[in-house]
């Protein structure tokens, strides 16, 4: 079988691509990983695997996403350049690679003060733009940093992320532009809980003709609790959650708060199917794969196309 | 210039142990205007580890002997005179200063009083901030005089990332985002199209890669 990633193949057919997170285990139990994985099977395209998010130790995205290669899913493998200078980075491009892995998402990562390792050093030798630039002068020209030419390129569909609701918020979408001039092929943004707010920066980026040059996936995380919400707003600096969000999640009795998050998210769904230049959506239930397949349902995106050349 | 701030009296006391006959060594440089070491810091803490010494009945003489530059060869030598009576010397003089009276006196064990920081200004009374971290290779033109290095937590050399909001970092409500003064200062001088090109990849054979740096000028040697 031919490893071709399926995220690139049914954008490329112009399907609407629908994309989930794993997060590894902060242990080294390959099941930890295999559970959640059947959780997301036959519900979504590509399954992202996060790189020691929120700069926690766990499982290392390449293995976990060789184990989701094995069973049968893309990974999309995310890679940050807190913990990795230009030599790892680009190894482990070529590594992943080799073993089939066929899409990356290449990030900052969050600062190491968050996790378990706040002594830790914070390698930041290229940053995420820069690292999108060199996978891109690897697979399409055969060379690494600095020029020298590789003997056998790596074949990866190259993603980078995007945050609209950051500051300052005209520069926002001059940075989306450098990532795609650095040759992101996909980009898969921030949560999106504003979506007045998300279509105004989408606004400037489709008449700048970013949309046109990359497959833009809107991010959307299910809420669980109107908790959830108000910590979101107040203490994950980049994320925008009006308070009308908060306050109809309040709304409704703690036992339905649940339902009422995915009700939100396939609600924001529906719209992003039906925003020009959105390609599709990326599904981030945090701790909460289950949701996935009930969401992905609920928001018409069930089945999923079947792709002939895999 | 170095900023640096005094260590714990007792991590201080604890290297001194060994010791009879110490000499507290200040710097009327860098050390003095972040006052960690210079000449009245010195004294300040040659008089509290005296009494510290008297408390415990410790059989021990301090005193101490502030240099103009603690890093310059020149001035250094003029402990020669005065050295031998001791049998350690408490440097209060930055990283530098420490290795540049260790490389000298090579019988003599120096000990740091200091924890030695950062390339930092003086902003206000008190208050010493870090903007440098001597790369090598000054990029400030591009960057509108804000360094991204020093000054933004994840290095980024195309920021801002996604966790900017309102002018803060997302590390800490009490950093400032240095990006977000970036495109502010570029945007007064109408340069920010500099920022619509990526900045490549960082040389840092010119800060690290090369090993430890060194600058030789012919025209300034005898
Ligand atoms: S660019 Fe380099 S030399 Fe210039 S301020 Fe920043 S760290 Fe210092
Ligand atoms: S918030 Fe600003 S200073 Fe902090 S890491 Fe991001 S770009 Fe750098």
């Amino acid at each position: 079988m031919k490893d071709v990633s399926r995220l690139k193949s049914v954008l490329e057919k112009g399907g609407f691509a629908v994309t989930s997170e794993c997060g590894p285990p902060k242990g080294a139990d390959p099941q930890a990983v295999l559970r959640k994985t059947e959780l997301l099977r036959g519900k979504v395209d590509s399954v992202n695997v996060t790189d020691n998010q929120t700069a926690i130790v766990r499982m290392s995205s390449l293995a976990a996403c060789c184990l989701i290669k094995k069973a049968g899913l893309d990974p999309v493998l995310q890679m940050v350049v807190r913990d990795r200078n230009r030599i790892a980075l680009q190894s482990d491009i070529l590594g992943a690679s080799a073993i089939g892995i066929r899409n990356v998402l290449c990030l900052s990562g969050d600062h190491q003060s968050f996790g378990n390792q706040p002594d830790a050093v914070g390698v930041f030798d290229l940053d995420s733009i820069q690292f999108v630039q060199a996978v891109r002068n690897m697979r399409d020209q055969g060379i690494i940093v600095g020029g020298e030419p590789l003997s056998h390129p790596p074949d990866m569909f190259t993603g980078a992320a995007a945050n609209p609701f950051a500051d300052p918020m005209d520069f926002r979408v001059v940075r989306l532009a450098k990532k795609i001039n650095a040759g992101a092929d996909f980009i898969q943004t921030q949560c999106i809980y504003n979506m007045e707010r998300f279509d105004r920066w989408l606004g400037i980026a489709r008449d700048r003709g970013l949309t046109e040059k990359a497959y833009i996936l809107g991010g959307v995380t299910p809420l669980k609790s109107a908790g959830m919400a108000r910590y979101m707003k107040t203490r994950v600096s980049g994320m925008d959650v009006p308070d009308q969000l908060i306050r109809r999640m309040e709304g409704v009795s703690k036992d339905k708060q649940r339902e009422e998050g995915i009700s939100i998210c396939v609600e924001t769904i529906e719209r992003l199917k039906q925003t020009p230049g959105i390609r599709g959506v990326h599904i981030m239930a945090i701790e909460w794969e289950e949701a996935v397949g009930e969401i992905a349902e609920r928001a018409g995106l069930l089945p999923r196309p079947v792709i002939d050349d895999q | 210039m170095i900023t640096a701030q005094q260590k714990p009296i007792d991590e201080i006391r604890g290297m001194l142990v060994p010791y009879k006959r110490i000499l507290v060594l200040g710097c009327a440089s860098c050390v003095a205007e972040c006052a960690a070491g210079g000449q009245k810091e010195t004294a300040m803490l040659a008089s509290t580890l005296r009494m510290k010494a008297k408390m415990n009945n410790e059989d021990v003489i301090i005193q101490e002997h502030t240099l103009d530059r603690q890093c310059v060869k020149d001035f250094v030598v003029t402990l020669d005179d005065i050295i031998g009576s001791y049998d350690a010397v408490l440097s209060l003089g930055c990283g530098a200063g420490v290795q540049a009276v260790a490389e000298m006196f090579s019988e003599i064990p120096v000990i740091p009083g200091l924890n030695t920081e950062f390339i930092g200004e003086t902003r206000a009374q008190g208050l010493w901030v870090e903007n440098c971290l001597g790369c090598g290779d000054c990029m400030l033109y591009y960057f509108g005089g804000v360094c991204p290095l020093a000054r933004c937590s994840k290095q980024l050399f195309n920021g801002p990332c996604g966790g900017s909001v309102g002018g803060k970092c997302e590390i800490n409500p009490d950093v400032d985002c240095a990006w977000q003064k970036i495109i502010d200062r570029l945007s007064r001088f109408g340069a920010l199209d500099r920022l619509e090109t990526i900045y490549p990849p960082k040389n840092w054979s010119r800060k690290q890669g090369g090993g430890p740096r060194k600058i030789i000028r012919e025209d300034q040697q005898r």
